[in-house]
Parts: C-alpha cells; sequence; structure tokens
C-alpha cells in the first residue's frame, strides 16, 4: 500500500463517492454549519451527480403527509376523483434527498425516512391511496448540530459516509467530471477479495462497531473509490480510504495496542446481563488483521478531526443512541392521531378527507335536492377536524447526591426509583434521567430514556463518594430541564439529598461558601416554574435541606430511608396527569 | 399540481370498471383482482430480489421462529427484538419468498380457504348457500399474504374505509378493505413496531384476538375474516412494548449483532455478493430455500396429528410454574412451538428436547416484570429450563 492516502481531500471523496455510486453508501452524515463551505460542497454534488437526477431538500419540521404522499385534495376537489399526490421521498427517487437540520429531526420522520431508503420504496397506505411506488435515493443528512445535538441514530446507522466540513475543509474534488462518469460505468464490475473485506470487518471492530451495517458500507465505499480509480478490484488503499471515511468517524474506541487498554472501559463483570451498546466483539477469532488497516485509516484523518473523534467518543458514548427517545419535536402541535367531527372554526385544523368521505354517501339525494352536477356538497355535520396528541409527556429527572458515606445506598434507592418509574413510563411513554453529582462534577450518567435496558445498563456500577458540589449540579440539573422543555416535554427534577453542600461552583472546598451557592442555584431554578421534588435523606433529616427546597420552592419530603417505591409513590403525585392532555 | 403526478394515479382511472355486486342490502367490496390493479404505480417500481432466508448467516433462533410461526399459525406470530442491523427486517422478507402458496376461493376478497370459508366473508357464505346449484367453489393458488403495515399509515387504510373514489364518481356506498383485510390467512409485518400509534396499537389486538374486524364509521357496517400472524421487529433503545401488545406475540426473538469476526465476515460477504448481483446470489440459494420451503410444506402435513409424550407436557408445565407465566397462554404456546419443531425435524412426536429448544422464545415475554430484578428475561427462562431439566 505504498500510496499515501494521508492527506487525500476526504470531502472531494466522499462526494466523489457519492456522486458514483449513491446506493452503495445510502447516504452522508454531512456535519458542518450552513455557509458557504457547505453551499459549494452541495452545488459541486450536483454538478458530478448523474445529470437530470432529482435533488430534493427536506426541511425539518415537513409534515408528514408531504413525506409520504396521499390524496392531492386540490386536485381531487377539481376533477371529483381522487387524484394522488407523490410524497417527497417517492420525488428523490433515482437521486439525492437533502435532509436539512437533521438533528431536529423528528425520530419519528426519521424511521420513516430511513425505512424508506432501506427497501428503496415507498409504501403508502393513506387516506384510501394504496400504492407502492419506487424510493432510491441517497440521503445528504445536514447536521449543524453542536455539542451533543446529533440525528437520530436510527438515521445516522444507515448514513454510510461522514465528513465533517470544520476538520476535513473541502478543498477541490481530486476526479473530473469524466472520471466520475467512467466510474459510474465501471462500477458493477469491481470486485471486492476476501481478504478486503475481512479487513474491513476486523478494523470495524477495532474501532468497536457493533453493528455490522458500517462493515457493508464500507466495501461498498471501496468500490466506489476503486472504480474512481480506474481499478475493477479494489486495492488496499481503495479499501483504508473507506474506513477512514465509513468506519473510524463513528469509533467508539482506538484500536491502536496501548491506546486500547487506557480507553477501553474494563471488561463488565460477569454478572452484567445486558451488554454495553458498543461493546467491541469479544472474542475475535484468530489474529485479525486490523491494525495495519485502522492506523491507516486513521493516519488518513486530518488531525483535527481525529482530536474531535477522541473527545467525542470519550464524552459521548450515550450521544448517538441516547437521543432517539428524547426528542419530540412538534410538541406545538403534537402528531394527529385521528379525525373526530367538530367545527373546523375552533381553530382545529379540518381533516379534509374525512370530511369527504363523510359527504360522499349522502353525494346523490343531495345533488338532486340543490345542487348542480361536479358540486361536492359539504354540509355542516360532515366536518371532521384532525385530533391530536398534545405532548404532555413529562421527563424525571434524578440528581442524586452520590456523595459522602451513604453514597450507595442512595444511589441504590435511586437506582431503585427510576427502574420503578420506567417499568410504569411504558404504558406513558414517558422519559427518566439521571444527574449523579460528587467530588467537583456533576454527570449524567443516565440521558432521558423510556428504554428499560439501557437504564439498567447505565445504571450498574455507580461509583459514590467524595465531596458535595450541589451548586454544580441544581446548575446542571436547570440546563437539563431547560433543554427538556425545548423538547417539549415536562421536566420534574427529584433531588436525592441531604443538603450538606461542601464544593462551592468555582469547584472550592468551603462549606458556607457552598451552601450560599447552592442557595442562588437553587433560586435560579425556581425560576424555572416547574415541578421540583427535594427528598431529604440525612439521617436526621434538617433544616438545610428544607431552606434549599424553599429557596428552590420545591416540595419537600424527608425520607431518610427512601423506599424506591415511597419515591415513586411521591413523583406520581406531583406529575401532571397524562391522560387529560390527550384530547386536543 | 404537476403533470407527473397525474400520471402517477393513471392506473386508478384506466382500470377496469370494479364488480360491485350486492346481497341482502349489505355491500361487498371491491375484488382482489381489482385491488391488485391500484396498488400497481407507474413507473412500475424495479422489482427487487428478496435476500434468500437460507443465505442469513446464524441468527439461528430468529430463523426457528419465523418458520415455526409459518408451520402453524396458531401459535401466534413473532416478535423480534434486538440491534440495529441485525438483519430483522431482511429475514422477514426473506421468508415471504419462502411460504410455500396458498389456495384460495377465485373471486373471494379475503382469499378464503376452499372448504372452510370464513363465517364472516360473505363472498363465500353466499357462494355456500349456492353452492347445490354451482358445485364446489373454484379455487387457485396464490402466494401468502405478506403485507407490511408501513410507518405512517393512516387508520382508514389499516381496517379499511368507504371507497371514496366510487363514492364522489358514482355516489356509490362501497368498501375499500384495509391492509387487515389483505392479510387475512397471511403475516402483518410491522417494523419499528414499538413506534406504532397507540389507537392503532387497540386496533390490532382487538382484531388479532377476535379474527375478525368489524369496520363501523362512514355508514358502513362490514364485518370481514382477518386472521393473521403477527411479526412485529424493533429496537429496544426506542421504547418498550406496550405489555398487552408484547402478549399477544406468540413467540419472542431477542438479537444481537453476531461479535465473532469470522460470522461477521460471512453477513458482509455474503450481503456484498447479493448487492452486486442479486439475481446470481439468489439462484445459488434457491436449492436450499426450495429446501426449507418443502421442509414446512411436510411439516404443516404433519403437525396436526403429532402426539406429545407426557414427559414433553410435564416439562412444560412445571417451567410455566417454576417460571411464574401468567394464563394458560404461555404453556399452549410452548407446547405448540415445541410441535411445529418436532414436526419441522420429522420427528414422530414431541419430546423434552422440542420444548426445552423452544422454550426462551415462547416464554420470555411472557414473564411478570421485576423492575427490580436486572437480569434479563432470556437469563431467568434458562435458569428455569436449568432447573427442570436439570442442566
Amino acid at each position: 500500500m505504498t500510496p499515501d492516502p494521508a492527506g487525500a481531500d476526504l470531502a472531494g471523496l466522499a462526494l466523489a463517492v457519492l456522486a458514483v455510486a449513491p446506493e452503495a453508501a445510502s447516504g452522508i452524515w454531512l456535519r458542518a454549519q450552513a455557509g458557504p463551505d457547505r453551499d459549494r460542497w452541495l452545488a459541486a454534488l450536483r454538478a458530478y451527480a448523474l445529470p437530470g437526477v432529482p435533488f430534493r431538500r427536506m426541511p425539518a419540521g415537513i409534515a408528514e403527509s408531504r413525506l409520504i404522499g396521499g390524496l392531492d385534495l386540490a386536485a381531487t376537489l377539481a376533477s371529483g376523483l381522487p387524484v394522488t399526490e407523490r410524497g417527497l421521498l417517492a420525488e428523490a427517487d433515482g437521486g439525492y434527498l437533502v435532509i436539512s437540520m437533521a438533528e431536529r429531526l423528528d425520530p419519528w420522520l426519521a424511521s420513516l425516512v430511513a425505512a424508506t431508503a432501506e427497501t428503496g420504496e415507498l409504501h403508502v397506505e393513506r387516506d384510501g391511496v394504496t400504492q407502492t411506488l419506487p424510493a432510491h435515493f441517497a440521503m445528504v443528512a445536514l447536521d449543524e448540530g453542536i455539542d451533543d445535538e446529533a440525528p437520530s441514530a436510527i438515521l445516522t446507522e444507515r448514513l454510510g459516509l461522514v465528513l465533517d466540513l470544520a476538520h476535513a475543509p473541502f478543498g477541490e474534488i481530486p476526479f473530473t467530471p469524466g472520471a466520475v462518469a467512467a466510474a459510474r460505468e465501471r462500477l458493477p464490475a469491481v470486485t471486492t477479495s476476501a481478504r478486503i473485506i475481512g479487513e474491513l470487518c476486523a478494523a470495524a471492530a477495532g474501532f468497536g462497531l457493533a453493528s455490522l451495517r458500517p462493515s457493508l458500507q464500507a466495501v461498498g465505499v471501496a468500490r466506489a473509490l476503486a472504480a474512481l480509480h480506474g481499478r475493477i478490484d479494489v486495492a488496499d488503499e481503495d479499501a483504508i480510504l473507506a474506513a477512514a471515511l465509513v468506519l473510524a468517524p463513528r469509533a467508539v474506541q482506538w484500536p491502536s495496542r496501548q491506546e486500547q487498554q487506557e480507553e477501553t472501559p474494563p471488561p463488565p463483570p460477569p454478572d452484567a446481563e445486558t451488554p454495553p451498546p458498543e461493546t467491541p466483539p469479544q472474542d475475535q477469532s484468530g489474529d485479525p488483521p486490523d491494525d495495519v488497516m485502522s492506523q491507516s485509516a486513521l493516519a488518513a484523518l486530518p488531525a483535527g478531526l481525529l482530536a474531535d473523534l477522541k473527545a467525542r467518543a470519550a464524552a459521548g458514548r450515550q450521544r448517538s443512541a441516547g437521543k432517539a427517545g428524547a426528542r419530540e419535536k412538534n410538541a406545538r402541535r403534537g402528531r394527529a392521531v385521528g379525525v373526530k367531527p367538530g367545527d373546523p372554526r375552533t381553530g382545529a385544523r379540518l381533516g379534509l378527507i374525512d370530511t369527504l368521505r363523510a359527504a360522499a354517501p349522502w353525494q346523490k339525494l343531495r345533488r338532486g335536492a340543490s345542487f348542480g352536477d361536479g358540486t361536492i356538497a359539504v354540509r355542516r355535520e360532515d366536518f371532521r377536524i384532525v385530533r391530536r396528541r398534545a405532548r404532555r409527556r413529562t421527563t424525571t429527572l434524578f440528581i442524586v447526591d452520590a456523595s459522602g458515606s451513604s453514597a450507595l445506598q442512595r444511589l441504590g434507592e435511586a437506582k431503585g426509583a427510576v427502574q420503578l418509574l420506567l417499568a410504569e413510563c411504558y404504558v406513558r411513554r414517558d422519559e427518566v434521567a439521571l444527574i449523579t453529582f460528587r467530588g467537583r462534577v456533576a454527570e449524567m450518567v443516565l440521558p432521558p430514556t423510556r428504554a428499560l435496558a439501557r437504564a439498567a445498563r447505565a445504571l450498574a456500577g455507580l461509583a459514590g463518594g467524595g465531596g458535595t458540589p450541589l451548586a454544580t449540579a441544581i446548575d446542571t440539573a436547570r440546563q437539563v430541564a431547560e433543554g427538556i422543555m425545548r423538547s417539549g416535554r415536562t421536566p420534574v427534577l427529584v433531588f436525592m439529598t441531604d443538603a450538606r453542600a461542601n464544593i462551592g461552583r468555582d469547584g472550592q472546598p468551603g462549606r458556607e461558601r457552598a451552601m450560599a451557592d447552592a442557595r442562588q442555584a437553587a433560586r435560579e431554578l425556581a425560576a424555572l416554574g416547574q415541578t421540583v421534588i427535594l427528598i431529604d435523606t440525612a439521617n436526621k433529616p434538617g433544616e438545610a435541606a428544607a431552606v434549599l427546597a424553599d429557596a428552590m420552592e420545591a416540595r419537600y419530603l424527608p425520607l431518610p430511608y427512601a423506599a424506591p417505591e415511597m419515591v415513586v409513590h411521591a413523583v406520581s403525585q406531583e406529575r401532571p396527569a397524562p391522560r387529560a392532555a390527550h384530547r386536543a | 399540481m404537476s403533470a407527473e403526478a397525474y400520471g402517477a394515479q393513471r392506473p386508478l382511472q384506466d382500470r377496469e370498471e370494479p364488480r360491485h355486486e350486492t346481497l341482502g342490502g349489505h355491500l361487498l367490496p371491491v375484488d382482489r383482482a381489482n385491488r391488485m390493479l391500484r396498488v400497481t404505480p407507474a413507473p412500475a417500481p424495479r422489482q427487487r430480489v428478496p435476500f434468500p432466508f437460507s443465505a442469513i448467516v446464524a441468527q439461528e433462533e430468529m430463523k426457528n421462529a419465523l418458520i415455526l410461526s409459518a408451520i402453524d399459525a396458531t401459535i401466534g406470530g413473532v416478535l423480534i427484538f434486538g440491534d440495529r442491523g441485525t438483519g430483522k427486517s431482511t429475514a422477514i422478507r426473506a421468508l415471504a419468498a419462502l411460504l410455500p402458496r396458498m389456495r384460495a376461493i377465485v373471486g373471494c376478497p379475503y382469499g378464503c380457504e376452499p372448504g372452510r370459508p370464513a363465517a364472516s366473508c360473505e363472498h363465500c357464505q353466499r357462494l355456500s348457500l349456492d353452492k347445490g346449484r354451482r358445485g364446489q367453489a373454484e379455487s387457485h393458488l396464490v402466494p401468502v399474504p405478506v403485507v407490511d403495515l408501513p410507518l405512517g399509515a393512516t387508520e382508514d387504510r389499516v381496517v379499511g374505509a368507504l371507497d371514496l373514489e366510487r363514492a364522489l364518481a358514482r355516489g356509490e356506498k362501497a368498501f375499500q378493505p384495509g391492509l387487515l383485510a389483505k392479510a387475512h390467512r397471511g403475516f402483518l409485518y410491522i417494523d419499528e413496531v414499538n413506534l406504532l400509534e397507540d389507537h392503532l396499537v387497540d386496533v390490532l389486538l382487538d382484531v388479532a384476538a377476535s379474527g375478525e374486524n368489524v369496520v363501523e364509521r362512514e355508514g358502513l357496517s362490514i364485518r370481514h375474516p382477518a386472521r393473521f400472524v403477527l411479526v412485529g421487529s424493533g429496537n429496544p433503545e426506542e421504547g418498550e412494548l406496550r405489555p398487552q401488545l408484547l402478549d399477544r406475540f406468540g413467540l419472542s426473538v431477542d438479537v444481537e449483532t453476531p461479535s465473532d469476526l469470522e460470522t461477521r465476515i460471512e453477513v458482509v460477504r455474503r450481503r456484498d455478493a447479493f448487492d452486486r448481483d442479486p439475481e446470481a446470489f439468489a439462484d445459488a440459494w434457491r436449492g436450499r430455500d426450495a429446501g426449507i420451503r418443502r421442509r414446512i410444506s411436510a411439516a404443516r402435513k404433519k403437525v396436526g396429528s403429532m402426539t406429545t409424550s407426557e414427559g414433553a407436557l410435564r416439562r412444560a408445565t412445571e417451567l410455566c410454574m417454576a417460571l411464574g407465566t401468567d394464563g394458560l397462554r404461555g404453556e399452549l404456546t410452548l407446547i405448540r412451538a415445541a410441535r411445529a419443531l418436532a414436526a419441522y425435524q420429522g420427528a414422530d412426536s414431541v419430546e423434552e428436547e422440542h420444548v426445552r429448544v423452544v422454550a426462551p422464545m415462547a416464554l420470555r415475554h411472557r414473564l411478570r416484570r421485576s423492575p427490580l430484578d436486572d437480569s434479563r428475561a432470556t437469563t431467568r427462562v434458562e435458569r428455569a429450563i436449568g432447573e427442570v431439566f436439570g442442566s
């Protein structure tokens, strides 16, 4: 593998691959802020793509009906016969679907797009329309997310290429349009040796990728790269670049020997029942030749990108996976769940199709009475309005004091309460999250989730002991609660602490200062106006916690031995009744 | 509205006049042939060859569960839960291609079985009244329906509704059957089952329990048979399934991505070969798929007359008692699944070993959930198997 893939223009290569073999990668996860660089990249993709193929932009707030299609109301009314409208997913057939602000996309819509991309067919079963339309497209998911925002894992799993324009700036495309066209012709003949497939799989394992999709996508991308370079057999350098474009950016661990020892978490104890989501394959049979491949792939990455990736992998094991349940967008309106008779003038949306359906059987009769031919007579009793499910779902956020000697007991209690709540939650689809604080930091141990298995995993083996950075914990809780509110859910905060702060906001020890900071933070939290419960877990419940509860306008519950059931009971009482919110 | 969009619905208008029959004032649905026309879009999609069932690497429990439910529909469906990219939907779509064809009464909108028409099928009830004059109803071989319930399907298409086109064009009150009707005698597949809207879940639960779909809407009053095997798949990361729905699945399988490198390489290698040339790949595996199909057919004939050994029955009861599963449903499913497995393996009677093999998939979703017990259901079932069978 003499040709040096390091320093290759990854942005240009990704673009060429997407232009040659849209289906091989099935899409690209393009991390970039909106701006001239991204526009230039998109324009270039358009220029290099097969001439005439559709480019459809999908805004984040797109309506489900527009995405899938269904009955075209205007045309139906005009012609008096049902006329179907093609959804955006079908319109993108043969071309590219550009997903704007993919990190804000509702997970529900993400599933829809992902399922369609997977089968290449759009199944329409809506508004009396039954259709199966071809929908082969490559996704271009534009991700402007900062920090922990990322598109739903349902989507990213299916986006083969990963590109970060901030770290891999777009220089130029290393191929002419003619070469790209020739590569397209050559692609079907390109073969991949068993050895290369094996090495790519091993490299994926080395990066800790549990899913098999990235390996498959890497093979496809390697074939496209070979075609671009005029080869009909995938060479080592094609595979290395494919690994750099597909596998390395998803890494959750690093393959090099000494680093692996540092960064790989210790193997789970034998009684841990559920394996962590991204556990690398444990028993790699034989001697995997992964080192060369993955090391070369890493060498091909720009230095800044590599550092960024490592930081992400270290910080955000949960990042991609935890989001799916947490994002519920369109909270203002909720999702349409059906129709009922009603008056649209009250501000509810008219369910036109259902209104028509209600009116249809009477047309002959009514026409005879008063109307001429071709008009559809709709009367007041025909009106149907759309029922929506308001998103009054709650996220219960536990903030648990893991400091000092009683930490383990308290963690055990919190853990029990979290799991009990979750067991209730799958009926209601509420979420639970957990923050612990000790030493100098507050840490989100369990991001909002409604998956029991996930919670059980996250809660296994939490550590305790150390100082009590209460102010920091309250600040963190407030930020998380704000995030929950932004996502259209109602946060309920449950603090479990004895409120004996001894670490201030600045991380310095000192009880007096720490208590003052905590009270200040508590008052800021109260300004959010959300439900807060403070469970005093001190052996002798005391004034400290009561004062703090007062400052955060929380309900104060002295529960020295907080049995999980009691905690759950307290939370259930405070939580807004979910059933009442279901009608719009 | 673009010209292209108009073109897309041309088949709706060009199609043959649908037959419209009434009996005693009741309306009969548009027949199956017409619905077939309706689903044909323009341009026709490239027909995708499904990935061959026999070429799926590992995931033995998932494949077994699907085969068993194909042998005996009364086992009651399969739920497949697991990681992304483990080939859950691939397996289900592959199964569709594997099923032996079934015999159906010609012209019956629900594809009733000759000699055993559903009591709620008006078409076939009328036919059997006329049988004295016409003789035995004509029948033909049709593929077993495997119906996708796509994400975003609206309720009217799931349960069926007033046929809008005929109502608007001719003022006729006709029923347009929904996906539940289409799935009768076949499979109804729901991908991402945990994302399904609650009101659709309720409809499914009701119909799956009764085997009949009752439509009371828009002035229609229709009852039709809808007996199907429910197959669901999902990722636990997206949320848990409602317990009521969980219980409706006869078998449940947890799939995990294979962790051993050789297996992983084999998966990728086969998938790559398939993607490069689906037809050639399917050809290469056709023989093996046909073998499975033959075994399913043979097992179906045999399964009704299997005897179950005393020992197998006793072990099944002991297992359910040890695990404290609610009700008899678990035990019944366990025995049925064991019987299907015995038939598939060509055994003469159901033995303890068959019960042992199917126990995890028949029971793991029926355990009463204890939030404070961390262990996975599978582990608890295996523990109980160890106790009952004396590992």
